[in-house]
């Protein structure tokens, strides 16, 4: 099986009755953590209540969109994304790629994790080809390499390949988490803050590089942010969630900019500076109770 | 002379620190400056306190020893019998044994290790048999060692295999069970195998914590063989109760220097490969 017949193909959606245009779609999903109440826990005195992380949330994703969840922290965003990645186990509820339900992780589903979680041992062609040759066992050397080149150009590492992470800033290392996702061509992109941990002028570098790749590609993509701006620029839809315990969907906003945006003249637009403020309003009253609810406890 | 010689090193730097320093009195300058200065008084007072008999009777004096030290240093291999033997031959010996029994540690406490670290139940369920044998006292072996194997080289390499075994077991354990969850979540996301995800991720990952163990153990190892060959009959320990036995100070202060001097090597050694593994990780 080679890499470019998949690349095409991948994005073709499975005939679904009900929803017809949803490739990701997220039904009635609750996630409870599981409280201590063994004897052990009872006898020490140390039970803990079941935590609800997430109650009852239903969203459907349209393949080749770019979705943003934005919400206070704490609000069970990350778990929500580690559902859909397989890592963590649904309560209640279905997650369902291309009509399927998903059976724990998978390659379909490529993830960038906010901490880059390179392997420190590997180079970057290393990180990249650890990715690529698990997923495609078959792959014969020559793809491989072409497949890993072209990856590592398409996020603009030439010349990186052989330095191992500890020797690149933060910046990169996230390239390279990017192009390990990217990699083994997966349906969806999961990107869990992926720009949390960089300074801001690196920051926004990357997400210009971001949406400069997704314009190429126009993959799925579900991301996780705090980050207003960084949503603005980057989405098609912003999925706005309330706090947390039990946190839901609040207002799902449609970003009409036209592509490719650019950050210098994306506030130029009519609608931007309205999105802003509905943006800053929610998250400024669900943080203003999350604090104070930390505040009473 | 030599006594004299660094001072001037020394008032530079006063008047050096408000300025830039020259390049020849950076702190590794200054650290072998401070080196050299104990090091001669150390002697000197040595060498003074022996002549004027303020130490025990039959104290050598740091002379002696040192003409000895250059002696046995520039006569290591001669075989006059078990008794006379030259002192590369028996630390020869001596690093044989501690090779054998330490290899022998290694490949059990490593793979050991691997699958305890990766089954958190075997984790718990082989923690006391460690946590019980790991404080005994290697000499504490020594009877049961003669007994089984009724031979003294055997018993020797027996007892580094005892003794060294736990720091590998141990941090093999701790660093396969404690791999970066991240890494872990990387394989899952890329749908590895459990075998790919143990040999191409835990292990790696479990790496500096390995070489660290394997770092204790070797140290151990080298400890332990100096006690146990005073019992055994050749080595270093064994030369070291030799000229015990002849009352002969000076080749017991040679013989501590070149056993300390062997360890420093050895323990440098996996010093380096520990940074070899490490790829910017705290060790």
């Amino acid at each position: 099986m080679s890499i470019a017949s998949v690349k095409y193909s991948s994005n073709a959606v499975a005939p679904e009755p009900e929803f017809p245009s949803a490739q990701l779609s997220i039904r009635n999903v609750t996630k409870v953590f599981p409280g201590k109440r063994d004897l052990f826990s009872k006898l020490s005195r140390r039970t803990t209540r079941d935590f609800v992380a997430i109650e009852d949330i239903s969203l459907d994703i349209e393949p080749n969109t770019f979705v943003s969840i934005i919400g206070p922290s704490g609000c069970g965003k990350s778990t929500l994304l580690n559902m859909v990645a397989g890592l963590s186990d649904v309560t209640q509820g279905d997650i369902l790629l291309n009509g399927l339900p998903i059976q724990g992780p998978g390659p379909d589903r490529g993830m960038v994790f906010q901490n880059y979680a390179l392997m420190p041992w590997m180079t970057v062609e290393e990180n990249i080809r650890f990715a690529v040759e698990t997923v495609y066992p078959k792959l014969s050397p020559k793809q491989l390499t072409r497949n890993i080149k072209e990856q590592i150009q398409l996020v603009g590492l030439e010349g990186a390949e052989k330095k191992h992470p500890h020797e690149l800033s933060g910046g990169m290392r996230q390239r390279v988490g990017i192009a390990r996702a990217l990699a083994i061509d997966p349906q969806i992109l999961l990107m869990d803050e992926p720009f949390g941990a960089l300074d801001a002028l690196t920051r926004g570098f990357l997400q210009s590089e971001v949406e400069r790749i997704w314009e190429q590609q126009r993959k799925t993509v579900i991301m996780i942010t705090h980050s207003i701006e960084e949503a603005l620029l980057l989405s098609d839809r912003i999925v706005m969630m309330t706090r947390g315990p039990a946190a839901r969907v609040d207002e799902i906003l449609e970003v009409p900019f036209p592509r490719p945006r650019d950050r210098e003249t994306i506030d130029q637009h009519p609608a931007y500076h309205d999105l802003k403020a509905e943006m800053e309003h929610h998250l400024f009253r669900e943080t203003r109770a999350v604090e104070e609810s930390r505040i009473r406890r | 002379m030599t006594l004299t010689e660094p001072k001037p090193a020394l008032e530079k730097t006063k008047a050096g620190s408000s300025a830039t320093s020259p390049p020849w009195l950076n702190e590794n300058t200054k650290a072998l400056g401070l080196f050299i200065i104990s090091l001669v008084l150390f002697l000197a007072f040595w060498e003074i306190g022996a002549n004027l008999k303020l130490f025990a009777k039959g104290m050598p004096t740091a002379s002696k020893t040192l003409q000895e030290l250059w002696w046995w240093s520039t006569h290591p291999f001669f075989d006059n019998g078990p008794n006379d033997l030259g002192i590369g031959w028996n630390l020869l010996i001596s690093l044989r044994r501690v090779a054998i029994g330490y290899f022998l540690a290694s490949i059990i406490a490593v793979p050991l290790g691997i699958m305890i670290g990766i089954s958190p139940i075997a984790y718990k369920a082989f923690n006391p048999y460690v946590q019980l044998l790991k404080p005994v006292s290697p000499l504490a072996w020594l009877p049961l060692g003669l007994y089984i194997f009724r031979d003294s080289e055997q018993t020797g390499i027996f007892i580094i295999l005892i003794s060294s075994i736990w720091p590998t077991l141990i941090n093999t354990a701790f660093g396969v069970a404690n791999v970066n969850p991240e890494y872990l979540d990387v394989s899952k996301t890329l749908g590895a195998s459990r075998l790919r995800t143990i040999f191409k991720v835990i292990i790696p990952a479990a790496l500096p914590n390995i070489v660290s163990g394997l770092r204790i153990s070797m140290g151990i190892s080298w400890l332990v063989i100096v006690a146990a060959e005073m019992l055994l009959g050749t080595g270093l320990g064994y030369f070291i109760w030799n000229e015990w036995n002849n009352l002969y100070i000076p080749n017991i202060l040679v013989a501590i220097f070149i056993i300390g001097l062997v360890g420093l090597i050895l323990d440098n050694i996996f010093g380096a490969l520990e940074k070899f593994v490490a790829f910017g990780r705290k060790a």
